[in-house]
Protein backbone atom coordinates (compact mmCIF):
# COMPACT_ATOMS: atom_id res chain seq x y z
CA UNK A 1 0.00 0.00 0.00
CA UNK A 2 1.44 3.39 -0.97
CA UNK A 3 1.97 6.18 1.55
CA UNK A 4 -0.63 8.27 -0.28
CA UNK A 5 -3.22 5.50 0.04
CA UNK A 6 -2.47 5.13 3.74
CA UNK A 7 -2.95 8.85 4.23
CA UNK A 8 -6.22 8.69 2.27
CA UNK A 9 -7.61 5.98 4.56
CA UNK A 10 -6.69 7.99 7.64
CA UNK A 11 -8.14 11.18 6.16
CA UNK A 12 -11.42 9.43 5.30
CA UNK A 13 -11.70 8.06 8.85
CA UNK A 14 -10.80 11.42 10.37
CA UNK A 15 -13.70 12.95 8.44
CA UNK A 16 -16.23 10.16 9.09
CA UNK A 17 -15.31 7.17 11.24
CA UNK A 18 -18.68 5.52 10.69
CA UNK A 19 -17.76 4.41 7.17
CA UNK A 20 -17.26 0.65 7.03
CA UNK A 21 -13.98 -0.84 5.73
CA UNK A 22 -16.04 -2.10 2.76
CA UNK A 23 -16.98 1.49 1.86
CA UNK A 24 -13.44 2.76 2.22
CA UNK A 25 -12.17 -0.15 0.12
CA UNK A 26 -14.63 0.78 -2.63
CA UNK A 27 -13.70 4.45 -2.45
CA UNK A 28 -10.01 3.69 -2.92
CA UNK A 29 -10.29 0.57 -5.13
CA UNK A 30 -8.58 -1.66 -2.54
CA UNK A 31 -9.29 -5.17 -1.28
CA UNK A 32 -11.41 -4.99 1.89
CA UNK A 33 -8.95 -7.16 3.76
CA UNK A 34 -6.10 -4.74 3.09
CA UNK A 35 -8.12 -1.87 4.53
CA UNK A 36 -9.19 -3.89 7.58
CA UNK A 37 -5.60 -4.94 8.27
CA UNK A 38 -4.25 -1.43 7.86
CA UNK A 39 -6.86 0.01 10.24
CA UNK A 40 -6.06 -2.66 12.82
CA UNK A 41 -2.34 -1.89 12.50
CA UNK A 42 -3.00 1.81 12.95
CA UNK A 43 -5.12 1.13 16.01
CA UNK A 44 -2.47 -1.11 17.51
CA UNK A 45 0.32 1.39 16.93
CA UNK A 46 -1.80 4.20 18.38
CA UNK A 47 -1.78 6.23 15.15
CA UNK A 48 -5.55 5.93 15.33
CA UNK A 49 -5.90 6.95 18.95
CA UNK A 50 -9.65 6.93 19.40
CA UNK A 51 -12.94 7.15 17.49
CA UNK A 52 -14.65 10.28 18.80
CA UNK A 53 -17.96 11.96 18.19
CA UNK A 54 -17.97 15.74 18.25
CA UNK A 55 -20.98 16.81 20.30
CA UNK A 56 -22.32 20.30 20.77
CA UNK A 57 -22.96 19.88 24.51
CA UNK A 58 -24.46 23.30 24.84
CA UNK A 59 -27.13 22.36 22.32
CA UNK A 60 -27.63 19.04 24.11
CA UNK A 61 -28.63 21.07 27.16
CA UNK A 62 -25.51 20.40 29.22
CA UNK A 63 -24.01 23.23 31.25
CA UNK A 64 -20.31 23.01 30.59
CA UNK A 65 -17.74 25.70 31.25
CA UNK A 66 -14.45 25.62 29.39
CA UNK A 67 -11.36 27.60 30.35
CA UNK A 68 -8.06 28.09 28.59
CA UNK A 69 -5.29 28.40 31.14
CA UNK A 70 -1.85 29.74 30.39
CA UNK A 71 0.61 28.00 32.68
CA UNK A 72 4.23 28.99 33.32
CA UNK A 73 6.35 26.19 34.74
CA UNK A 74 9.97 25.56 35.67
CA UNK A 75 11.36 22.87 33.41
CA UNK A 76 13.10 20.03 35.16
CA UNK A 77 16.49 18.56 34.53
CA UNK A 78 16.51 15.62 32.06
CA UNK A 79 12.73 15.49 31.56
CA UNK A 80 12.10 19.13 30.63
CA UNK A 81 8.39 19.85 30.63
CA UNK A 82 7.14 16.31 30.23
CA UNK A 83 6.81 15.32 33.87
CA UNK A 84 4.97 18.41 34.91
CA UNK A 85 2.76 18.15 31.82
CA UNK A 86 1.87 14.62 32.85
CA UNK A 87 1.02 15.76 36.37
CA UNK A 88 -1.44 18.11 34.75
CA UNK A 89 -2.94 16.03 31.95
CA UNK A 90 -3.75 13.12 34.24
CA UNK A 91 -6.56 15.14 35.85
CA UNK A 92 -9.85 14.16 34.15
CA UNK A 93 -10.97 17.81 34.26
CA UNK A 94 -8.15 18.61 31.86
CA UNK A 95 -9.24 18.06 28.26
CA UNK A 96 -6.14 19.21 26.35
CA UNK A 97 -2.56 20.13 27.15
CA UNK A 98 -0.14 21.68 24.67
CA UNK A 99 3.48 22.75 25.11
CA UNK A 100 3.81 26.25 23.66
CA UNK A 101 6.47 28.60 22.37
CA UNK A 102 6.33 32.25 23.46
CA UNK A 103 5.25 33.98 26.65
CA UNK A 104 4.13 30.93 28.62
CA UNK A 105 4.77 27.19 28.57
CA UNK A 106 1.61 25.12 28.65
CA UNK A 107 -1.88 25.69 27.31
CA UNK A 108 -4.31 23.74 29.44
CA UNK A 109 -7.97 23.37 28.47
CA UNK A 110 -10.15 22.58 31.46
CA UNK A 111 -13.84 21.73 31.57
CA UNK A 112 -16.08 21.99 34.57
CA UNK A 113 -19.75 22.21 35.51
CA UNK A 114 -19.52 25.91 36.31
CA UNK A 115 -17.02 28.71 36.77
CA UNK A 116 -16.54 27.98 40.44
CA UNK A 117 -15.72 24.37 39.65
CA UNK A 118 -13.00 25.42 37.22
CA UNK A 119 -11.69 28.19 39.48
CA UNK A 120 -11.37 25.73 42.35
CA UNK A 121 -9.53 23.27 40.17
CA UNK A 122 -7.03 25.94 39.17
CA UNK A 123 -6.58 27.29 42.67
CA UNK A 124 -6.37 23.96 44.45
CA UNK A 125 -4.92 21.52 41.96
CA UNK A 126 -3.09 23.36 39.22
CA UNK A 127 -1.53 26.44 40.85
CA UNK A 128 -0.36 24.49 43.86
CA UNK A 129 1.68 22.01 41.82
CA UNK A 130 5.39 22.10 42.38
CA UNK A 131 7.16 23.73 39.40
CA UNK A 132 4.05 25.67 38.36
CA UNK A 133 5.11 29.31 38.57
CA UNK A 134 1.93 31.07 37.55
CA UNK A 135 -1.44 30.60 35.82
CA UNK A 136 -3.74 32.90 33.85
CA UNK A 137 -7.29 31.64 33.34
CA UNK A 138 -9.46 32.67 30.37
CA UNK A 139 -13.05 31.46 30.29
CA UNK A 140 -14.60 30.47 26.96
CA UNK A 141 -17.80 32.40 26.34
CA UNK A 142 -18.97 30.71 23.13
CA UNK A 143 -17.69 27.96 20.87
CA UNK A 144 -18.01 28.69 17.18
CA UNK A 145 -15.77 26.07 15.66
CA UNK A 146 -13.89 23.14 17.13
CA UNK A 147 -11.53 20.62 15.52
CA UNK A 148 -12.29 22.05 12.09
CA UNK A 149 -16.05 21.76 12.53
CA UNK A 150 -18.36 24.78 12.58
CA UNK A 151 -21.04 24.23 15.22
CA UNK A 152 -23.89 26.16 13.64
CA UNK A 153 -23.08 25.92 9.96
CA UNK A 154 -25.72 27.89 8.12
CA UNK A 155 -24.56 26.76 4.70
CA UNK A 156 -27.45 24.55 3.65
CA UNK A 157 -27.66 22.98 0.23
CA UNK A 158 -29.28 25.71 -1.84
CA UNK A 159 -28.90 23.92 -5.17
CA UNK A 160 -31.82 23.16 -7.46
CA UNK A 161 -32.91 19.60 -6.79
CA UNK A 162 -32.40 18.59 -10.43
CA UNK A 163 -30.29 20.46 -12.97
CA UNK A 164 -28.64 19.55 -16.29
CA UNK B 1 -54.09 39.91 -29.16
CA UNK B 2 -52.42 36.52 -29.07
CA UNK B 3 -48.94 36.99 -27.60
CA UNK B 4 -47.84 33.50 -28.66
CA UNK B 5 -48.37 34.36 -32.32
CA UNK B 6 -45.64 37.01 -32.08
CA UNK B 7 -42.98 34.59 -30.93
CA UNK B 8 -40.46 33.77 -33.61
CA UNK B 9 -40.97 30.26 -35.00
CA UNK B 10 -37.38 29.26 -34.29
CA UNK B 11 -37.95 29.91 -30.59
CA UNK B 12 -41.48 28.56 -30.53
CA UNK B 13 -40.33 25.29 -31.99
CA UNK B 14 -37.32 24.95 -29.74
CA UNK B 15 -38.01 21.89 -27.56
CA UNK B 16 -38.24 22.73 -23.86
CA UNK B 17 -35.62 21.27 -21.54
CA UNK B 18 -36.07 17.51 -21.15
CA UNK B 19 -35.81 17.68 -17.39
CA UNK B 20 -38.46 20.31 -16.71
CA UNK B 21 -41.34 17.88 -16.10
CA UNK B 22 -39.05 15.63 -14.14
CA UNK B 23 -37.90 18.55 -12.01
CA UNK B 24 -41.50 19.25 -11.00
CA UNK B 25 -42.07 15.61 -10.09
CA UNK B 26 -38.98 15.56 -7.84
CA UNK B 27 -39.80 18.91 -6.28
CA UNK B 28 -43.28 17.65 -5.32
CA UNK B 29 -42.01 14.44 -3.69
CA UNK B 30 -40.92 14.61 -0.06
CA UNK B 31 -37.73 13.07 1.35
CA UNK B 32 -35.94 12.63 -1.96
CA UNK B 33 -32.16 12.17 -2.12
CA UNK B 34 -31.13 13.85 -5.33
CA UNK B 35 -28.42 12.42 -7.54
CA UNK B 36 -29.82 14.69 -10.25
CA UNK B 37 -27.80 17.81 -9.61
CA UNK B 38 -25.36 18.97 -12.27
CA UNK B 39 -23.21 21.14 -10.04
CA UNK B 40 -20.71 20.67 -7.20
CA UNK B 41 -22.10 20.10 -3.71
CA UNK B 42 -19.22 22.13 -2.31
CA UNK B 43 -19.87 25.76 -1.60
CA UNK B 44 -17.26 28.04 -3.22
CA UNK B 45 -14.10 27.87 -1.04
CA UNK B 46 -14.13 30.55 1.63
CA UNK B 47 -10.97 32.33 0.51
CA UNK B 48 -12.59 32.96 -2.87
CA UNK B 49 -15.79 34.31 -1.34
CA UNK B 50 -13.78 36.42 1.07
CA UNK B 51 -11.73 37.89 -1.77
CA UNK B 52 -14.97 38.91 -3.48
CA UNK B 53 -16.23 40.63 -0.31
CA UNK B 54 -12.93 42.48 -0.03
CA UNK B 55 -13.19 43.63 -3.64
CA UNK B 56 -16.69 44.99 -2.90
CA UNK B 57 -15.34 46.84 0.13
CA UNK B 58 -12.70 48.37 -2.11
CA UNK B 59 -15.39 49.57 -4.48
CA UNK B 60 -15.03 47.17 -7.41
CA UNK B 61 -18.56 47.56 -8.72
CA UNK B 62 -18.01 48.93 -12.20
CA UNK B 63 -17.83 47.63 -15.79
CA UNK B 64 -14.61 46.00 -16.80
CA UNK B 65 -13.09 45.89 -20.27
CA UNK B 66 -15.32 43.91 -22.66
CA UNK B 67 -12.66 41.22 -22.67
CA UNK B 68 -12.64 41.03 -18.87
CA UNK B 69 -10.04 42.25 -16.37
CA UNK B 70 -6.60 42.04 -17.95
CA UNK B 71 -5.17 40.64 -14.72
CA UNK B 72 -7.67 37.80 -14.87
CA UNK B 73 -6.93 37.11 -18.52
CA UNK B 74 -3.23 36.95 -17.69
CA UNK B 75 -3.89 34.47 -14.90
CA UNK B 76 -6.06 32.38 -17.25
CA UNK B 77 -3.21 32.31 -19.77
CA UNK B 78 -0.76 31.19 -17.04
CA UNK B 79 -3.21 28.57 -15.85
CA UNK B 80 -3.73 27.16 -19.35
CA UNK B 81 0.03 27.12 -19.93
CA UNK B 82 0.77 25.37 -16.67
CA UNK B 83 -2.00 22.79 -16.75
CA UNK B 84 -2.57 22.16 -20.45
CA UNK B 85 0.63 23.33 -22.15
CA UNK B 86 -1.37 25.93 -24.12
CA UNK B 87 -0.11 29.34 -25.25
CA UNK B 88 -2.45 32.28 -25.69
CA UNK B 89 -2.04 36.03 -25.84
CA UNK B 90 -3.99 37.52 -22.91
CA UNK B 91 -4.75 40.72 -24.84
CA UNK B 92 -6.07 39.25 -28.08
CA UNK B 93 -6.97 35.62 -27.52
CA UNK B 94 -8.85 35.43 -24.22
CA UNK B 95 -12.40 36.54 -23.47
CA UNK B 96 -14.02 36.31 -20.03
CA UNK B 97 -17.63 35.22 -20.50
CA UNK B 98 -20.77 34.84 -18.40
CA UNK B 99 -20.20 31.14 -17.79
CA UNK B 100 -18.92 28.72 -20.41
CA UNK B 101 -22.53 28.66 -21.65
CA UNK B 102 -22.18 32.15 -23.10
CA UNK B 103 -19.12 30.85 -24.91
CA UNK B 104 -21.22 28.15 -26.62
CA UNK B 105 -23.68 30.76 -27.86
CA UNK B 106 -20.94 33.17 -28.99
CA UNK B 107 -19.05 30.44 -30.82
CA UNK B 108 -22.11 29.27 -32.74
CA UNK B 109 -23.29 32.77 -33.64
CA UNK B 110 -19.79 33.71 -34.74
CA UNK B 111 -19.13 30.67 -36.88
CA UNK B 112 -22.45 29.59 -38.40
CA UNK B 113 -24.17 30.66 -41.59
CA UNK B 114 -27.76 29.51 -42.19
CA UNK B 115 -27.80 25.78 -42.90
CA UNK B 116 -24.25 25.09 -41.70
CA UNK B 117 -24.03 21.76 -39.94
CA UNK B 118 -22.64 21.17 -36.48
CA UNK B 119 -21.76 17.70 -35.27
CA UNK B 120 -22.60 17.09 -31.62
CA UNK B 121 -21.82 13.93 -29.66
CA UNK B 122 -24.97 12.28 -28.30
CA UNK B 123 -25.57 12.12 -25.36
CA UNK B 124 -24.19 15.46 -24.25
CA UNK B 125 -25.03 18.62 -22.33
CA UNK B 126 -28.37 20.13 -23.19
CA UNK B 127 -27.41 23.54 -24.57
CA UNK B 128 -25.35 22.78 -27.67
CA UNK B 129 -28.27 21.88 -29.94
CA UNK B 130 -30.47 24.88 -29.04
CA UNK B 131 -27.52 27.26 -29.46
CA UNK B 132 -26.84 25.84 -32.91
CA UNK B 133 -30.49 26.12 -33.88
CA UNK B 134 -30.76 29.70 -32.60
CA UNK B 135 -27.65 30.60 -34.60
CA UNK B 136 -29.33 29.30 -37.76
CA UNK B 137 -27.28 26.12 -38.00
CA UNK B 138 -28.33 22.48 -38.18
CA UNK B 139 -27.42 20.29 -35.24
CA UNK B 140 -26.44 16.76 -36.23
CA UNK B 141 -26.14 14.11 -33.51
CA UNK B 142 -23.14 11.83 -33.51
CA UNK B 143 -24.29 8.78 -31.57
CA UNK B 144 -21.89 7.34 -29.01
CA UNK B 145 -22.27 3.96 -27.34
CA UNK B 146 -21.80 2.46 -23.89
CA UNK B 147 -19.76 -0.37 -25.45
CA UNK B 148 -17.21 2.29 -26.49
CA UNK B 149 -17.45 4.10 -23.18
CA UNK B 150 -19.35 6.90 -24.91
CA UNK B 151 -16.27 8.11 -26.73
CA UNK B 152 -16.54 9.59 -30.19
CA UNK B 153 -16.05 6.88 -32.81
CA UNK B 154 -13.97 8.35 -35.69
CA UNK B 155 -15.67 6.20 -38.35
CA UNK B 156 -19.16 7.23 -37.19
CA UNK B 157 -18.04 10.83 -37.00
CA UNK B 158 -16.64 10.80 -40.52
CA UNK B 159 -19.73 9.11 -41.94
CA UNK B 160 -21.83 12.11 -40.84
CA UNK B 161 -19.65 14.78 -42.42
CA UNK B 162 -21.22 16.51 -45.43
CA UNK B 163 -20.08 19.48 -47.52
CA UNK B 164 -22.13 21.67 -45.13
CA UNK B 165 -20.36 20.45 -41.97
CA UNK B 166 -18.48 23.32 -40.40
CA UNK B 167 -18.15 22.72 -36.68
CA UNK B 168 -17.58 19.74 -34.40
CA UNK B 169 -18.49 20.08 -30.75
CA UNK B 170 -16.28 18.17 -28.33
CA UNK B 171 -17.34 17.92 -24.69
CA UNK B 172 -14.94 15.73 -22.74
CA UNK B 173 -14.97 14.95 -19.86
CA UNK B 174 -18.59 14.51 -20.77
CA UNK B 175 -21.78 15.45 -19.04
CA UNK B 176 -23.82 13.16 -18.65
CA UNK B 177 -21.63 10.10 -19.24
CA UNK B 178 -18.36 10.98 -17.48
CA UNK B 179 -16.51 9.79 -20.60
CA UNK B 180 -12.99 11.06 -21.21
CA UNK B 181 -11.07 10.83 -24.46
CA UNK B 182 -7.36 10.10 -24.34
CA UNK B 183 -4.74 11.97 -26.31
CA UNK B 184 -4.42 9.22 -28.92
CA UNK B 185 -8.19 9.04 -29.36
CA UNK B 186 -8.36 12.79 -29.77
CA UNK B 187 -5.52 12.64 -32.31
CA UNK B 188 -7.65 10.48 -34.61
CA UNK B 189 -10.43 13.05 -34.29
CA UNK B 190 -7.93 15.84 -35.03
CA UNK B 191 -6.91 14.08 -38.20
CA UNK B 192 -10.52 14.05 -39.42
CA UNK B 193 -10.96 17.68 -38.41
CA UNK B 194 -7.91 18.64 -40.44
CA UNK B 195 -8.90 16.58 -43.46
CA UNK B 196 -12.39 18.06 -43.62
CA UNK B 197 -11.33 21.58 -42.66
CA UNK B 198 -13.60 21.73 -39.59
CA UNK B 199 -13.60 24.03 -36.58
CA UNK B 200 -13.85 22.46 -33.14
CA UNK B 201 -15.77 24.03 -30.28
CA UNK B 202 -14.28 22.21 -27.31
CA UNK B 203 -16.15 22.54 -24.04
CA UNK B 204 -13.57 21.60 -21.43
CA UNK B 205 -15.40 22.82 -18.35
CA UNK B 206 -14.84 19.47 -16.58
CA UNK B 207 -11.17 19.11 -17.58
CA UNK B 208 -9.86 19.43 -14.04
CA UNK B 209 -12.16 16.63 -12.93
CA UNK B 210 -10.17 13.96 -14.78
CA UNK B 211 -9.30 11.05 -12.55
CA UNK B 212 -6.73 9.09 -14.48
CA UNK B 213 -3.73 10.79 -16.00
CA UNK B 214 -3.45 14.44 -16.93
CA UNK B 215 -6.32 16.08 -18.79
CA UNK B 216 -5.61 16.79 -22.45
CA UNK B 217 -6.93 19.90 -24.16
CA UNK B 218 -7.93 19.41 -27.78
CA UNK B 219 -6.33 22.78 -28.56
CA UNK B 220 -2.95 21.43 -27.42
CA UNK B 221 -2.84 18.81 -30.20
CA UNK B 222 -0.57 19.54 -33.18
CA UNK B 223 -2.22 21.96 -35.60
CA UNK B 224 -5.43 22.25 -33.56
CA UNK B 225 -4.82 25.45 -31.61
CA UNK B 226 -6.18 27.79 -34.28
CA UNK B 227 -8.93 25.38 -35.29
CA UNK B 228 -10.26 25.22 -31.75
CA UNK B 229 -12.53 27.47 -29.78
CA UNK B 230 -11.68 26.40 -26.25
CA UNK B 231 -14.44 26.96 -23.70
CA UNK B 232 -13.92 26.61 -20.00
CA UNK B 233 -14.65 28.31 -16.71
CA UNK B 234 -14.65 28.20 -12.96
CA UNK B 235 -17.95 26.48 -12.18
CA UNK B 236 -16.84 22.90 -11.84
CA UNK B 237 -13.16 22.97 -10.83
CA UNK B 238 -13.60 25.71 -8.23
CA UNK B 239 -17.24 25.09 -7.26
CA UNK B 240 -18.30 28.49 -8.61
CA UNK B 241 -21.43 27.76 -10.66
CA UNK B 242 -23.50 30.71 -9.45
CA UNK B 243 -20.77 33.25 -10.15
CA UNK B 244 -21.23 32.70 -13.88
CA UNK B 245 -17.62 33.18 -14.94
CA UNK B 246 -16.23 31.32 -17.93
CA UNK B 247 -13.75 32.05 -20.64
CA UNK B 248 -12.98 31.53 -24.30
CA UNK B 249 -9.48 30.95 -25.64
CA UNK B 250 -9.04 30.94 -29.40
CA UNK B 251 -7.22 32.58 -32.28
CA UNK B 252 -7.33 36.40 -32.41
CA UNK B 253 -9.69 36.54 -35.43
CA UNK B 254 -12.36 34.32 -33.90
CA UNK B 255 -11.95 36.08 -30.58
CA UNK B 256 -12.37 39.57 -32.02
CA UNK B 257 -15.56 38.42 -33.76
CA UNK B 258 -16.92 36.85 -30.58
CA UNK B 259 -16.12 40.01 -28.62
CA UNK B 260 -18.34 41.97 -31.03
CA UNK B 261 -21.37 39.93 -29.99
CA UNK B 262 -20.34 39.85 -26.34
CA UNK B 263 -19.92 43.62 -26.13
CA UNK B 264 -23.41 44.32 -27.49
CA UNK B 265 -25.15 41.65 -25.42
CA UNK B 266 -23.26 41.24 -22.15
CA UNK B 267 -20.89 44.19 -22.21
CA UNK B 268 -18.75 42.35 -19.69
CA UNK B 269 -18.92 39.55 -17.14
CA UNK B 270 -19.79 40.76 -13.62
CA UNK B 271 -16.76 42.33 -11.95
CA UNK B 272 -17.31 40.67 -8.57
CA UNK B 273 -17.29 37.26 -10.20
CA UNK B 274 -14.12 38.19 -12.06
CA UNK B 275 -12.43 39.26 -8.80
CA UNK B 276 -13.42 35.94 -7.24
CA UNK B 277 -12.10 34.05 -10.27
CA UNK B 278 -8.80 35.88 -9.95
CA UNK B 279 -8.45 34.66 -6.38
CA UNK B 280 -9.41 31.12 -7.47
CA UNK B 281 -6.59 31.01 -10.01
CA UNK B 282 -4.02 32.59 -7.71
CA UNK B 283 -4.70 30.62 -4.54
CA UNK B 284 -7.27 27.94 -5.30
CA UNK B 285 -5.08 24.96 -6.10
CA UNK B 286 -5.21 23.28 -2.65
CA UNK B 287 -8.98 23.48 -2.32
CA UNK B 288 -9.41 22.34 -5.92
CA UNK B 289 -7.28 19.26 -5.28
CA UNK B 290 -9.19 18.49 -2.10
CA UNK B 291 -12.49 18.55 -3.98
CA UNK B 292 -11.15 16.45 -6.88
CA UNK B 293 -9.87 13.81 -4.42
CA UNK B 294 -13.26 13.65 -2.76
CA UNK B 295 -15.09 13.30 -6.10
CA UNK B 296 -12.71 10.53 -7.09
CA UNK B 297 -13.40 8.55 -3.90
CA UNK B 298 -17.14 8.93 -4.34
CA UNK B 299 -16.87 7.95 -8.01
CA UNK B 300 -15.26 4.65 -7.12
CA UNK B 301 -17.73 4.05 -4.33
CA UNK B 302 -20.74 4.62 -6.60
CA UNK B 303 -19.42 2.55 -9.51
CA UNK B 304 -18.68 -0.34 -7.13
CA UNK B 305 -22.11 -0.05 -5.51
CA UNK B 306 -23.99 0.07 -8.85
CA UNK B 307 -22.07 -2.89 -10.22
CA UNK B 308 -22.65 -4.85 -7.06
CA UNK B 309 -26.38 -4.46 -7.46
CA UNK B 310 -26.07 -5.85 -10.97
CA UNK B 311 -26.28 -2.69 -13.07
CA UNK B 312 -23.98 -2.56 -16.05
CA UNK B 313 -21.81 0.50 -15.48
CA UNK B 314 -18.69 1.50 -17.40
CA UNK B 315 -16.11 3.35 -15.35
CA UNK B 316 -16.38 7.10 -15.99
CA UNK B 317 -12.97 8.76 -15.95
CA UNK B 318 -14.10 12.36 -15.54
CA UNK B 319 -16.75 14.91 -14.45
CA UNK B 320 -18.95 13.87 -11.50
CA UNK B 321 -21.44 11.56 -13.16
CA UNK B 322 -21.89 7.86 -13.62
CA UNK B 323 -24.12 6.65 -16.41
CA UNK B 324 -25.21 3.09 -15.67
CA UNK B 325 -27.33 1.02 -18.02
CA UNK B 326 -30.80 0.09 -16.78
CA UNK B 327 -31.67 -1.90 -19.91
CA UNK B 328 -31.75 -5.16 -17.93
CA UNK B 329 -34.80 -3.87 -16.03
CA UNK B 330 -36.79 -3.63 -19.26
CA UNK B 331 -37.84 -0.07 -18.37
CA UNK B 332 -37.20 3.04 -20.44
CA UNK B 333 -34.93 5.69 -18.91
CA UNK B 334 -37.86 7.98 -18.26
CA UNK B 335 -40.01 5.27 -16.64
CA UNK B 336 -37.13 4.04 -14.52
CA UNK B 337 -36.31 7.55 -13.28
CA UNK B 338 -39.94 8.34 -12.55
CA UNK B 339 -40.57 5.13 -10.64
CA UNK B 340 -37.29 5.54 -8.76
CA UNK B 341 -38.43 8.93 -7.48
CA UNK B 342 -41.93 7.79 -6.55
CA UNK B 343 -41.07 4.37 -5.13
CA UNK B 344 -37.54 4.75 -3.75
CA UNK B 345 -37.24 8.53 -3.34
CA UNK B 346 -34.01 8.86 -5.28
CA UNK B 347 -33.76 11.36 -8.11
CA UNK B 348 -31.58 10.64 -11.13
CA UNK B 349 -31.87 12.13 -14.61
CA UNK B 350 -33.07 9.93 -17.49
CA UNK B 351 -30.32 9.52 -20.06
CA UNK B 352 -32.69 10.65 -22.80
CA UNK B 353 -32.64 14.20 -21.40
CA UNK B 354 -29.21 14.41 -23.05
CA UNK B 355 -30.04 12.86 -26.41
CA UNK B 356 -31.58 9.71 -27.82
CA UNK B 357 -28.34 7.73 -27.36
CA UNK B 358 -28.92 8.10 -23.63
CA UNK B 359 -31.90 5.72 -23.79
CA UNK B 360 -31.43 2.80 -21.43
CA UNK B 361 -29.23 4.82 -19.10
CA UNK B 362 -29.62 7.12 -16.13
CA UNK B 363 -27.31 9.89 -15.01
CA UNK B 364 -26.33 9.71 -11.34
CA UNK B 365 -24.39 12.68 -10.04
CA UNK B 366 -22.03 11.97 -7.18
CA UNK B 367 -21.75 15.64 -6.30
CA UNK B 368 -23.38 14.88 -2.97
CA UNK B 369 -22.06 13.78 0.41
CA UNK B 370 -20.87 10.21 0.99
CA UNK B 371 -23.55 9.41 3.61
CA UNK B 372 -26.21 10.57 1.12
CA UNK B 373 -24.65 8.49 -1.64
CA UNK B 374 -24.58 5.47 0.61
CA UNK B 375 -28.25 5.85 1.47
CA UNK B 376 -29.16 6.46 -2.18
CA UNK B 377 -27.32 3.32 -3.29
CA UNK B 378 -29.11 1.25 -0.69
CA UNK B 379 -32.48 2.66 -1.84
CA UNK B 380 -31.72 1.92 -5.51
CA UNK B 381 -30.67 -1.60 -4.58
CA UNK B 382 -33.96 -2.20 -2.75
CA UNK B 383 -35.89 -0.68 -5.65
CA UNK B 384 -34.25 -3.07 -8.13
CA UNK B 385 -35.38 -6.09 -6.13
CA UNK B 386 -39.00 -4.94 -6.43
CA UNK B 387 -38.91 -4.91 -10.25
Amino acid sequence: MTEATKRSILAILAENNRLAPEDIAAMLCLPVEEVTNFIREMEESNVIVKYNTLINWEKAGEEIVTALIEVKVVPQREVGFDTVAERIYRFPDVKSVFLMSGGFDLTVLVEGKNMKDVALFVAEKLATLEYVQSTATHFVLKKYKQDGVIFEDKEDDHRLIVSP
Amino acid sequence: MNPASFIAPVVRELPPSGIRRFFDLVAETKGVISLGVGEPDFVTPWHIREACMYSLEKGYTMYTSNHGLLELREEIVNYLAKNFALRYDPKREILVTVGASEGVDLAMRTLLCPGDEVLIPDPSYVSYMPCVTLAGGRAISVPTRAEEEFKLNPAVLESLITPRTKVLVLCYPNNPTGAVMTESELLSVAEIVERHNLIVVSDEIYAELTYEGKPVSFAALPGMRDRTVLLSGFSKAFAMTGWRIGYVATNADFLAAMVKIHQYTMLCAPVMGQMAALEALRNGETEKKRMVTTYDQRRRFVVAALREMGLDCFEPKGAFYVFPSIKATGLSSADFAERLVLEAKVAVVPGTAFGSSGEGHIRCSYATSTPHLKEAMSRIKDFLTTL
